[in-house]
């Protein structure tokens, strides 16, 4: 039953895989990897049970927080192309 | 009779998590613009993560398991509308236009991501 879902889960990781390299514009790109670690988060979790050790749910935990993370710093870069490091005459980006 | 119950709901709720990730994944490859396969990605966010992880807890041997799954569930269903709120804005911001159809013809000057 898990090796079921660990298979589906991986086939569907395939496909946004696919969508990530072939995607246009550099947001689907984004898009892609943010579906990709939710998937991973699935599978991890998903592995912790096919292996009947449920600490892998704590990396599960963590790496759903990181994968915000990085996809909300991602959108910044893409968006001010700079991540507003210590300048001062820009002050537009305190986002 | 309650574990053939609990096992049968919990393998339900997998193959179902299991198609919604693949329809999501379908969905991200055949859509035609940016803002439509958003969509299908936060089909994937909740739908998917939702059944699997509701399977999963079906299956979780002690209380612990259970609450680090529900724990999971909540952080994808808050963080996920975020970031593609965000993900949408960037879009816009970077003037990638909703693509609106075959009958109007993507306006001049800005990057259509009908692709």
């Amino acid at each position: 039953m898990f090796g079921f879902t660990a298979l589906g889960v991986l086939l569907a990781m395939a496909l946004v895989l696919v969508r990530g390299l072939a995607g246009p514009t550099v947001y689907d790109r984004i898009l892609a990897v943010n579906a990709f670690g939710t998937l991973t988060v699935l599978l991890i979790a998903v592995h912790g049970f096919l292996s009947g050790r449920p600490d892998f749910l704590d990396i599960a935990l963590v790496y759903t927080l990181i994968n915000f993370i990085a996809l909300i710093a991602v959108t910044k870069f893409a968006k001010f192309a700079h991540l507003g490091g210590p300048f001062e005459q820009r002050s537009w980006s305190d986002v | 009779m309650v574990a053939v119950l609990l096992d049968g709901l919990s393998w339900l709720c997998l193959v179902a998590g299991v198609l919604a990730a693949l329809i999501g994944g379908i969905g991200l490859l055949r859509l035609p613009d940016v803002f439509s396969r958003m969509h299908a990605a936060g089909l994937i966010d909740t739908l998917a993560a939702g059944l699997i992880i509701v399977g999963l807890v079906l299956q979780s041997p002690s209380w612990t398991v259970a609450v680090k799954l529900i724990l999971i569930i909540v952080f994808i269903l808050f963080t996920s509308p975020t970031a593609t709120h965000a993900l949408a804005r960037a879009a816009l911001h970077g003037r990638v236009l909703p693509w609106l159809g075959d009958r109007s013809s993507p306006s001049e000057g800005a990057p259509s991501s009908k692709a």
